[in-house]
């Protein structure tokens, strides 16, 4: 089996109503899942997923929309940065909340305590 | 017991109206975040990691029972079963959804609580020492001054706007609990020859990214002056201080920038310049809001408890926790218990809706009702019999709120840290944890004795590293966390700014870099001596030594 890694950028926001961390997804829906998200990988890809979230914002859906880096690999996106998977995941102290307690995290492990 | 008077009560109440209308409207898409966004900060409310965080206001950190249990049902219906106490004697919780926010801010409002002043460029909600009112050192309960600098404050059109927020911290001890000097104002009570009270007034102290101990810009304001003298400075600071770098605007800058002599001056100039006729202290006036502080109807009870003594004579534990988290009463036949929130490997401050309602019930059963919030993120019954002390301890050790560690090295203060918070660089409470086990064998706690552990997780140090014993610093460097060490901190009356020791160290090798420090303070000290005075004796040279040595 091969492995394939995309590399690029995804949209992710708070949903306003509750503050639940979502990822715009290809068809421009919001999933709470990290791994439903769109990975844009050209510049101007980035800035359509971007003009897409501002009108959400807009429309009150979601409130702080911004992109970070990530990579796909086998279906699976991985944030690039340790904030990113905190935040698709839940807190690394309290792995029985959040998405990651829910089935909504991120397909990789909680970081360690240390 | 302290209360909120019915200008307060009407003024809380349509606070919630309006905020419900304004969350209502936001939902609806009538508001952008933009013109949202500080109306919610007014009312408490963030925008955080994984949900919004309110930061409910704890008036001097006193609670009663009935709000305590308050607390516990929002933690239960609102959010996930627990709430974090902070540094600023506040109570966060995690997990809350915009729309309910409104629900909850009418089920505080209903046992006289609020989230107002806890944030936002205005002068916030004031702190104080946790033993206030019931410590055996205090010259007088700094709260009533506490109360009637917030009366003062709140919705001061003129100070409502100011260049950034603002923090005030008054104690009525010599032992400072209350870290005065690192606050925006700090106010000491001293009494003068003739008993005559007054206050010394710090100005300019701060931590963040520019920590500063304060400066004193009056030894012994006569109290009736004070409110006139307070307004004299934040004119200064309303109309000096920078508004145009949001790093440079806290008043400590503009105390360093125009130095201590030339602000000194601009305050004097000020308070000079203005009748003071509508400023004035009455007496009148503060006598009526120390009767919300009146003290309990204490017994007259001999000093020395035969029960007490008996249980500590044969429970080697319970005697552990009188050492460390028993502390001297003003009435005899009372003693201050200290509820440690610092459970091995567990999360500073964290309390779950279970243990809110424990205490709670043991505030009403045995400390006449009153529960205190601790800076140290630590809860306090301030008033128990010695008599019922042990079997306060019992109920406490089963819920698991027994550790023995208050001051001690397991007694670590730690932000929420990149788990929860949107500023945050590292994660804090990990490194807390790791730490807390490192040093689980309480004997050798108590051998190493006082030593403040203090964690952030971000340069604006919401966890007072500047101040630690020992500070830890949790920094992002491409990616990865670090951990900044500094040594010799104190908040005490003795403040100090902690020195960096050297270049930092990943998380997993922080607790080796703990221990090597305090090893090195075990090896040099002299009989007696604690932490802070060996390393203020010693200098920084043998631990950069120990922790830097090649290896």
């Amino acid at each position: 089996m091969t492995t394939t890694t995309e590399k690029g950028k995804i949209l992710t926001a708070n949903r306003l109503r509750d503050g639940e961390v979502v990822f715009l997804t290809h068809s421009g829906q919001w999933s709470e899942n990290i791994d439903g998200a769109v990975l844009a990988t050209e510049p101007q890809a980035q800035a359509a997923l971007e003009a897409r979230g501002k009108e959400d914002e807009h429309v009150n859906l979601v409130t702080g929309v911004y992109l970070f880096e990530a990579e796909r690999r086998d279906g699976h996106v991985f944030a690039s940065h340790i904030k990113e998977r905190i935040r698709s995941l839940g807190p690394t102290v309290r792995t029985d909340l959040g998405k990651q307690a829910e089935g909504k995290g991120g397909h990789f492990d909680a970081l360690q305590g240390v | 017991m302290y209360r909120y008077d019915e200008f307060d009560r009407q003024f809380v109440t349509q606070r919630v109206a309006q905020f419900r209308d304004q969350a209502n409207r936001r939902l609806a898409g009538e508001l952008t975040e933009d013109e949202f966004r500080p109306l919610r900060l007014m009312n408490g409310l963030y925008l955080q990691l994984h949900a919004y965080m309110l930061r409910i206001a704890v008036p001097y950190g006193t609670l009663s029972s009935r709000q305590l249990n308050t607390l516990a049902l929002i933690a239960e219906k609102w959010d996930r079963g627990y709430g974090h106490f902070t540094t600023r004697q506040n109570i966060q919780f995690n997990w809350i959804k915009l729309e309910d926010t409104a629900d909850i801010l009418d089920t505080l409002a209903g046992v006289e609580m609020h989230a107002i002043q806890t944030s936002g460029n205005c002068i916030r909600n004031v702190t104080t020492d946790q033993w206030a009112g019931a410590a055996a050192d205090e010259l007088a309960d700094p709260r009533p001054v506490g109360e009637l600098v917030r009366q003062w404050s709140s919705l001061h059109p003129e100070f409502s706007y100011l260049p950034r927020k603002f923090k005030i911290a008054v104690t009525g001890s010599p032992n400072d609990r209350a870290a005065v000097k690192v606050h925006d104002i700090g106010l000491r009570l001293h009494l003068n020859d003739k008993g005559k009270r007054g206050w010394e007034v710090l100005v300019g102290g701060g931590l963040g990214r520019t920590p500063v101990i304060g400066v004193t810009v009056r030894d012994f304001l006569p109290e009736q002056e004070l409110i006139a003298y307070l307004e004299a400075i934040m004119r200064v600071y309303n109309l000096y201080g920078r508004r145009d770098n949001k790093y440079k605007a806290r008043i400590k800058i503009l105390v360093h920038e125009l130095g201590a002599d030339k602000f000194r001056a601009e305050v004097e100039a000020e308070y000079a310049r203005r009748p003071h006729a509508d400023t004035k202290v009455e007496e009148r006036e503060l006598q009526r809001i120390t009767t919300y502080f009146a003290p309990p109807q204490f017994e007259k009870l001999p000093r020395w408890s035969a029960t007490f003594e008996e249980a500590r004579g044969k429970n080697k534990d319970f005697a552990n926790w009188v050492r460390t988290n028993v502390a001297a009463h003003r009435v005899d036949g009372y003693a201050i218990v200290s509820v440690s929130l610092k459970p091995e490997g567990g999360i500073p401050g964290d309390a779950t809706a279970d243990q809110m309602r424990t205490v709670a019930d043991l505030a009403l059963r045995h400390a006449f009702d009153e529960i205190r919030v601790s800076h140290h993120q630590n809860l306090v019954l301030p008033h128990v019999r010695r008599d019922d002390l042990f079997a306060v301890w019992k109920i406490l050790n089963a819920a698991g709120l027994a550790a023995s560690n208050i001051g001690l090295a397991g007694d670590i203060i730690a932000c929420p840290g990149l788990d929860y918070c949107s500023l945050a660089t590292a994660r804090s409470i990990p490194i807390a944890q790791s730490i807390s086990r490192r040093f689980a064998d309480l004997n050798r706690q108590h051998e190493i004795g006082p030593l403040r552990i203090n964690i952030s997780g971000c340069i604006n140090a919401c966890g007072h590293h500047h101040v630690g014993h020992i500070g830890i610093l949790g920094l992002d460097k491409k990616g990865e966390e670090y951990y900044q060490i500094t040594l010799g901190g104190s908040s005490s009356e003795n403040a100090s700014i902690g020195t960096i020791l050297g270049p930092g160290f990943a998380g997993e090798d922080v607790p080796d870099a703990i221990e090597k420090i305090v090893n090195t303070y075990l090896a040099r000290r002299q009989p007696g001596e604690e932490f802070l005075s060996a390393y203020r004796r010693l200098g920084p040279q043998p631990f950069k030594e120990a922790l830097y040595a090649a290896a």
